[in-house]
């Protein structure tokens, strides 16, 4: 098989665009959540479970996407869930929301409305109140991104 | 910008039972990441903060990011022993605090 010269400028243009436009915001973004999550939860091992976290497969509109986000826990003065931090591995800044919970809650459970740019993952990361850490994720499907422009 | 709180909670409820409250304020969560038509930044104004209190105890708080879509809603729980007052309390990136209370009797 023999390679044209038409061919051979193709595949040079889509490298060029693969590595100038693909690439490199996700890694930075990759990133960015690594060290949000690093800074919530410091060197605790991260286990699996005891959150429920409810997305939509589809986002139609990326600017107000409903979240619901609940942790298995007792919520009693000594053992209840301290915090949980929402983070979009794919908008600008990873950060949405972080909510903080008390015995006086009665259930850690927490709705509301988020911005989402583009496809992305959304993670919650439970803290509880004896320290321990636990994370889950769901892919959002977006159709328009939320972040303006 | 921002005004009018809107906050549903049950007027009243049986000692022990775990309450659900829904808040919802108009503001606008400019996010800092849009443009003007000069192409300029929009600076960010955002509502940072919210904590719900009961008879002076916080029972739920978030801290707030530009992700969180304009008209920021919470829908979140409590747990209720004795009658008492709700206060719910928003705060804007310009330094303003938006407040409100609600009552409810438990018996």
């Amino acid at each position: 098989m023999t390679i044209t010269r038409r061919q051979l400028v193709g595949l040079g243009a889509g490298a060029f665009v693969a590595a100038g436009l693909g690439l490199r915001p996700a890694f930075a973004s990759a990133e960015a959540t690594e060290a949000a999550i690093k800074a919530f939860a410091g060197d605790t091992p991260i286990g699996e479970g005891r959150i429920e976290l409810t997305t939509p497969e589809i986002a139609e509109n990326g600017n107000t996407v409903p979240i619901a986000v609940s942790v298995d826990s007792p919520m009693s003065g000594a053992d209840y869930v301290a915090s949980v931090m929402i983070l979009a591995e794919g908008n600008p800044n990873p950060e949405v929301v972080t909510f903080h919970f008390t015995a006086a809650s009665g259930e850690a459970k927490a709705k509301t409305r988020i911005r989402l740019a583009r496809t992305q993952n959304v993670v919650a990361i439970a803290k509880m109140s004896d320290g321990s850490i636990f994370m889950t994720k769901n892919q959002v499907k977006v159709t328009i991104g939320g972040c303006g422009g | 910008m921002a005004s009018k709180p809107r906050v549903k909670v049950p007027k009243m409820a049986s000692v022990g039972d775990i309450i659900t409250i829904k808040t919802l304020i108009s503001h606008k969560m400019e996010s800092g990441q849009r443009k003007n038509k000069k192409g300029e930044p929009i600076p960010r104004r955002i509502i940072n903060k919210f904590t719900a209190s009961f008879n002076g105890e916080t029972v739920f708080s978030a801290d707030i990011d530009p992700a969180v879509s304009a008209n920021p809603y919470f829908e979140f729980s409590a747990r209720v022993n004795e009658s008492g007052v709700f206060k719910f309390i928003w705060l804007d990136d310009d330094g303003s605090e938006y407040t409100t209370e609600k009552k409810i009797a438990v018996s």
